[in-house]
């Protein structure tokens, strides 16, 4: 009786609303605290873009959430698993339902494209070679790269090479998606067709996407929530309208581009500058 | 005060850093020799381009390398054993410092700059371009992918290319002999293969293979630990070079005192 509640309850949480739940993170680099204790869900389906400035903490965050760096204290509970205390075994488990995508793409230099998107699927399937060249194609066409597979990351543009990334990240028919930047680096055309991509794949697949941005027109185009965080804490979260009609000061300055007010003596230049790198 | 407590921070830094070391090489032997037993095949493809790379391309500097050493060697022998009439103990001389001593040496440091070198520059820019964070969140392990068939690699090839070397010494130093102390070729060869007990040869092999690993492992882990930035790959590939020589040294002191504390000569 108590197993089945225990087995229903467990059902149930995985079935719950948030696919993902943080609680009071707080992500140290060496003495300095980048993360001052951040909370927010994240639901199943929905994609939500994390903004934030540079030295914000964004990425640090983005990283944390795919396990590359350690929390100092807190909670990251993915699929009813708490990432921040399980063992490398069980993270490996979650890592195979996640993809992430670069910014540089981080495609591996020495691979063909087809070599790279293939890569996940030889490493944890037993599938047989001409099934995974079948699910190479496909990847390949879901992101518009279809007859690239031969040939090397460098001999692509820098769009080419996030969508390859993407491809590759999306090999293991991933539930969540991570970006970091995906527009970085790109012409504002190259990066309209790669926010395009992402709302394809999240009316194809219904798939959670976290994005990490600082691009605002991106943000807007892709977002159901959004989430600000400055020096390392939640300034706002909510819907994008939400966001939009904000009235608080740091989302407006955030939101309408205001310049950090300008410093005028050499000074208060340099405490700012000290005060900037201590943040980070 | 103040000294004693650098001289603790740097003992325990010192301590740190070869216990990462082990921790790495620990990894590697364990996805080469249990790994495969256990479900995670080796990458043979990688582990084969690997040894052309460490091994065969190597082969042509070695050569030339231990060929001019072989010769040196004799040179310096013979400058006293003239004085003693006994110049025709330079065969011995040169054949039982190379295979006991320089032959591994030698080998070691060429490779700790082809090689040692490449693995530190090839794993740090993969870690600034993020390749290894990406394989790690493909649930890919860097260790198993990328160090262990360097690993395989090595600790074939250092061996293979120790016996060459001493070879190619031989062959040096009988350049000399053959030239300037009245041997015949076959002469000199078969005086240096009379000379060479199976242990002379056979400890030096124990000691390149530990070479092997004390390489891999240094050059892997600064690439590993490479930081942001394009300079650091730099600086990650000269730490290797030069922690490698360093460790490649301490481990040959180790390993001949040992071989001389348990031989019964």
């Amino acid at each position: 009786m108590e197993a089945q509640r225990t087995a229903e309850h467990a059902t149930e949480s995985q079935e719950s609303a948030e696919l993902i739940s943080i609680r009071n993170l707080r992500v140290n680099y060496g003495e300095h605290e980048i993360l001052h204790g951040i909370s927010f869900d994240v639901n199943r389906g929905e994609t939500l873009v994390i903004l934030g400035g540079s030295g914000s903490g964004k990425s640090t965050l983005l990283r944390t959430l795919v396990g590359l760096e350690k929390p100092t204290s807190g909670e990251i509970w993915i699929k009813g698993k708490n990432i921040a205390a399980i063992s490398q075994s069980e993270m490996d488990d979650i890592r195979k339902k996640i993809g992430m995508s670069f910014q540089g793409g981080a495609l591996f230099g020495s691979m063909t494209v087809g070599e790279n998107v293939a890569l996940p699927l030889r490493e944890h399937t037993r599938l047989e070679e001409s099934t995974i060249e079948i699910m190479l194609r496909l990847k390949l066409e879901q992101v518009g790269l279809q007859g690239f597979e031969y040939y090397m990351p460098s001999q692509l543009s820098g769009g080419m090479k996030k969508r390859a990334a993407v491809a590759r990240a999306l090999a293991m028919d991933p539930e969540i998606l991570f970006f970091d930047e995906p527009s970085a680096g790109l012409d504002p055309i190259i990066a309209a067709g790669i926010d395009q991509l992402i709302l394809e794949l999240k009316q194809a697949f219904r798939m959670t996407i976290i994005v990490v941005t600082h691009e605002l027109a991106s943000a807007y185009l892709i977002a159901d929530r959004m989430v600000l965080i400055d020096k390392g804490n939640i300034v706002a979260i909510g819907t994008t309208e939400e966001m939009r009609a904000s009235t608080q000061p740091r989302v407006r300055q955030f939101l309408d581009r205001v310049a950090e007010p300008e410093v005028a003596r050499e000074l208060d230049y340099l405490q700012m500058l000290t005060e900037d790198r201590r943040s980070r | 005060m103040q000294l004693l407590s650098q001289v603790g921070g740097s003992v325990t830094n010192g301590l740190a850093y070869v216990g990462s070391l082990a921790s790495l090489g620990g990894r590697a032997a364990y996805y080469t020799f249990v790994g495969p037993f256990q479900g995670k095949p080796i990458r043979f493809q990688r582990a084969v381009s690997q040894a052309l790379d460490v091994g065969v391309r190597a082969l042509p500097i070695l050569s030339l390398i231990t060929f001019f050493i072989g010769l040196i060697l004799a040179l310096q022998a013979a400058y006293e054993l003239r004085r003693f009439g006994a110049i025709s103990y330079v065969a011995t001389a040169v054949a039982i410092s190379m295979s006991r001593e320089l032959g591994p040496l030698i080998t070691a440091i060429v490779v700790i700059g082809r090689s040692g070198s490449a693995f530190a520059a090839e794993i740090g820019t993969m870690k600034v371009t993020e390749e290894i964070d990406a394989l790690e969140t493909m649930a890919i392990s860097p260790v198993h992918f990328l160090v262990t068939p360097k690993f395989l690699a090595m600790i074939i090839m250092l061996p293979c290319l120790t016996i060459w070397a001493n070879t190619m010494g031989i062959l040096g130093g009988s350049l000399f002999g053959v030239t300037q102390a009245d041997f015949t070729f076959i002469r000199y060869i078969s005086a240096s293969v009379d000379s060479l007990f199976l242990r002379d040869i056979v400890t030096g092999l124990i000691k390149s293979v530990m070479f092997g690993i004390t390489i891999t492992a240094v050059g892997c882990l600064e690439g590993l630990s490479t930081g942001a930035g394009a300079e650091e790959v730099g600086r990650s590939t000269t730490r290797a070079v030069v922690m490698s020589i360093f460790l490649v040294v301490v481990v040959d002191l180790v390993f001949t005192a040992l071989f001389f504390f348990i031989s019964d000569r």
